[in-house]
């Protein structure tokens, strides 16, 4: 061992051979050092030595301290074109998680106090968050998470974006390019692991492309259907000095959404719309996101059409628009089904007939033409066929529709729309529970949820949490603003209501934002309170908390026949909890108690929790059991369920 | 069991047909061309692609192009008309994916190369040279138990080769996957010439 080397064969000047066994080292004289790297003198093996040895030691960070030591300026590095990039594209806040390849970022964040970073507890919450926020403000969300477990935790979020449209980039570092692929510390192979459930992936190993890479980020996340992009980036490229300017133009040859639908089809449909005497409008999640609410009551209006909408296009239209029918699908309200199955006209807006929203194929719409405008072309006729498919932007697509579309007198639709508000008053009777008591007096969830949307006057953003607690949300809370309404439509993410009212509440700081959540979503987030706590982000939690994983609970009743497996659920003492964290808490057991403790936490400046000890058996009503159609919904029985 | 309502509206007009379904229609074999961005794990991001989409590609056969930035991939897959449509729309999807065109009813050219090696000694490697002879096909390597015939052509016109051959005993087999272009002097490529 007489050698000045560190021990381990990393230096990359140990070039030499290896000692071949058969002529081993003489006894007494030195042993010569084997050197295991494979390929061990050639330019690779240097590249992955050096690549091992600053994994442990950070050789080029202390080399730009020294230079900075020596008074001269910092050159930059590409986590600086990082933040320039971030900064130019109108990023003022982004949630993540430091790690060891992030580090070179984190050592530079400082330098940019205007680029807002919200340390999260868990990566999730930071893709949820950024999720969230865009859902809520419009613009892109951002997240960032270290390589590895870092970058594994974001992707239920990416998920969850891509399935429902929403803007995002999700940033993640890597390890030292030579490394890739060697199996190093923290290493995955996550743009593999992306590539199916992002808009589009990177994996950026120089510098130099990090301010084309985040500009092209940008740009295809938020423009034609949104969507998450994720942009790996390798450690030495966050720390590499980056020369390359920012772009002014993109070159993305592959990238051209068609935002102007077709003026044939725009006529077709003003043609379809004037043959129908039974029109329905279905306003999707794509009607927020082209900020199309407009057009869609101005259409609405002119042709005197009932707008029903899908679970993300709750808010579209002010629910109290005499033209606005509520929700549809497996537990949209019973009056918008029976309108959509009684329709002889469907006009999808932004929507992609999900199987949730449309049930048995061959059964739904049976009467119905049915006009699709959709941003992506994948979505005409991938899972209903339609009678006048149009590709574009929602609001282009209205705008030129509109001038085409004969106005028809409210008299020419009266007795058409007086059906469709029969049907409602009486679908809104059936399963509601307005003295707040659910059968033997327990508290009713229904009337908790209208309780925070008339105390917060439907101003409030409300976030969704997964499974019962959703569908009371959307269908009790009351919806009047557009992106008012946030829920995990086409994953559904439980643990993503606390998360995302976080980054909803940054991302509209002048609107009350309160997150609807069960007990069994929250105890997998629920670390996000403190998060809450240290960046003071003032998300008021309303927790139903059954003591039971409802949705599971409620199929195990009425589909597998009371065989109830795994739906009990324990949960701390929540207040405890609460206290813990340092987040006010409150309690409602009884109805009478609910509109105090409301109270009570929109009066906390910070963020507050209300545990609402709700009744264990309520199920949502009404449903459409899984395979059957719009028509075959379950209704309440009022009677107790056999046990 | 909790009984069940159903809640039917009472639509005033004929009875209901039911409504169409995209993809119930015949299945049968169509080829895909795809003009893509020359750009690391795009093959791997076209292949993922079909594969989450519950596609099932029998042959692909990717190159590049004239312009070294552009790659060209031939595919072949089984399915109904509607559901390649869908698969050619869910590849436009792809950002790196440039053009997608399904030429399954163009005047085309359509090829592939196989290599099979036939089992042929004295006895019957008259023969096995009379067959490949009539497909006009190649032997390209000759040893004194088999030799490598070399074929081109359309997938049925290897696959008839082929099936003639197997009496003989084919020891090794390989297939490049169709490629195609299209006849007259129209361009799938010209859509992306920069």
């Amino acid at each position: 061992m007489g050698t000045t080397q560190d021990g381990s064969g990393r230096t990359p000047a140990a070039t030499k051979t290896a000692t071949s066994p058969q002529e081993g080292p003489a006894v007494g004289a030195p042993r010569e050092r084997i050197n295991h790297m494979p390929g061990a003198g050639t330019a690779r093996a240097e590249a992955i030595s050096a690549g091992r040895h600053e994994m442990l030691h950070d050789t080029l960070r202390k080399e730009i301290k020294s230079l900075a030591e020596r008074g001269l300026k910092r050159p930059r590095i590409g986590a600086d074109a990082l933040c320039e990039a971030l900064l130019l594209q109108g990023v003022d806040v982004f949630f993540g998680f430091p790690g060891g390849v992030l580090l070179p970022l984190y050592d530079v964040l400082g330098d940019y106090p205007e680029l807002r970073h919200i340390l999260v507890r868990h990566e999730q919450g930071a893709a949820h968050a950024a999720d969230g926020y865009a859902r809520a403000s419009g613009k892109t969300g951002v997240c960032l998470g270290t390589s590895g477990p870092g970058a594994t935790n974001l992707v239920t979020g990416i998920g969850n974006a891509m399935l429902d449209s929403v803007p995002m980039v999700a940033l993640t570092g890597n390890v030292v390019s030579s490394l890739l692929g060697k199996d190093a510390f923290q290493e995955i192979d996550i743009t593999g692991i992306t590539l199916p459930c992002s808009k589009h992936n990177y994996l950026v190993r120089d510098p130099n492309d990090i301010p084309r890479v985040i500009a092209e980020a940008f740009h295809i996340a938020s423009t034609g259907r949104p969507g998450p992009v994720h942009v790996d980036m390798t450690k030495d490229a966050l720390m590499g000095v980056c020369t390359a300017e920012h772009p002014d133009t993109l070159d993305l040859p592959g990238f051209k959404p068609n935002l102007d639908g077709h003026f044939r089809q725009i006529k077709l449909a003003a043609q379809e719309i004037a043959r129908s005497k039974r029109p329905v409008i279905l306003a999707g999640h794509g009607v927020l996101i082209a900020d199309a609410t407009a057009e869609l009551k101005e259409l609405a209006d002119k042709a005197q059409i009932p707008v029903v909408h899908t679970l993300l296009g709750v808010g579209a239209m002010d629910e109290t628009d005499p033209l606005s029918f509520g929700f549809v699908g497996m537990h949209g309200w019973k009056h918008a089904n029976k309108a959509i199955q009684a329709a002889d006209l469907l006009i999808a807006l932004g929507m992609r007939f999900d199987d949730r929203v449309t049930g048995h194929v061959p059964t739904f719409a049976p009467f119905a033409r049915i006009i699709h405008v959709d941003v992506d072309p994948a979505e005409i006729g991938k899972n209903v066929a339609v009678e006048v498919p149009i590709v574009g932007d929602v609001k282009r697509v209205l705008k030129a529709l509109l001038p085409q579309v004969e106005a028809v007198a409210p008299e020419a639709r009266a007795a058409y729309l007086a059906e469709i508000a029969q049907w409602r008053d009486e679908s809104e009777k059936t399963p509601w529970h307005g003295s707040g008591a659910w059968r033997n007096g327990q508290l009713s969830a229904d009337f908790v949820v209208c309780a925070i949307g008339e105390a917060s006057g439907h101003d409030a953003t409300i976030v969704a949490d997964v499974g019962q607690n959703q569908m009371w949300a959307a269908r009790y809370a009351g919806f009047r603003r557009p992106n008012s309404h946030i829920s995990s439509g086409g994953l559904g993410t439980m643990g993503f209501g606390l998360p995302a009212a976080m980054g909803a509440a940054i991302g509209r700081p002048d609107k009350e934002t309160w997150a609807i959540v069960g007990d069994g979503g929250l105890q997998m987030t629920s670390q996000e309170l403190m998060t809450l706590v240290q960046d003071h982000i003032p998300v008021k939690l309303a927790l139903l908390d059954n003591r039971k994983l409802g949705m599971i609970r409620q199929w195990q009743e009425l589909v597998y026949a009371g065989n109830y497996h795994s739906s009990e659920l324990l949960g701390p003492d929540w207040l405890k909890l609460a206290e813990a964290y340092g987040v006010p808490g409150f309690r409602a057991t009884t109805p009478d108690e609910v509109d105090a403790a409301i109270a009570a936490a929109r009066a906390v400046d910070g963020p507050a929790l209300v545990h609402f000890l709700i009744a264990e058996q309520q199920n949502v009503f009404p449903m459409m059991p899984a395979g059957k159609g719009l028509s075959d919904l379950l209704e309440e029985q009022f009677e107790e369920p056999k046990q | 069991m909790t009984p069940t309502t159903p809640a039917g509206p009472a639509p005033a007009h004929t009875a209901p047909p039911a409504r169409l379904m995209p993809g119930k229609g015949e299945a049968h074999r169509h080829v895909l061309v795809a003009i893509v961005m020359n750009k690391p794990g795009v093959l791997n991001r076209v292949a993922s692609l079909m594969r989450a989409r519950n596609f099932n590609i029998e042959t692909l056969a990717v190159s590049h192009t004239d312009q070294p930035e552009v790659s060209r991939m031939t595919i072949t897959l089984r399915g109904d008309d509607v559901a390649i449509e869908q698969a050619a729309k869910q590849l436009y999807r792809l950002i790196d994916v440039l053009k997608v065109q399904d030429v399954t009813y163009d005047p085309i050219v359509e090829h592939e190369i196989a290599l099979i090696k036939v089992r042929a000694d004295e006895r019957s490697r008259a023969q096995v040279l009379t067959i490949a002879e009539m497909h006009k096909a190649k032997v390209v390597d000759l040893a004194t138990e088999s030799l490598i015939v070399e074929a081109t052509g359309t997938e049925a016109e290897v696959d008839a080769l082929i099936s003639l051959l197997r009496g003989f005993g084919i020891k090794e087999l390989v297939r490049s996957g169709t490629v195609v272009m299209s006849r007259g002097t129209g361009s799938i490529e010209e859509a992306v010439k920069r």
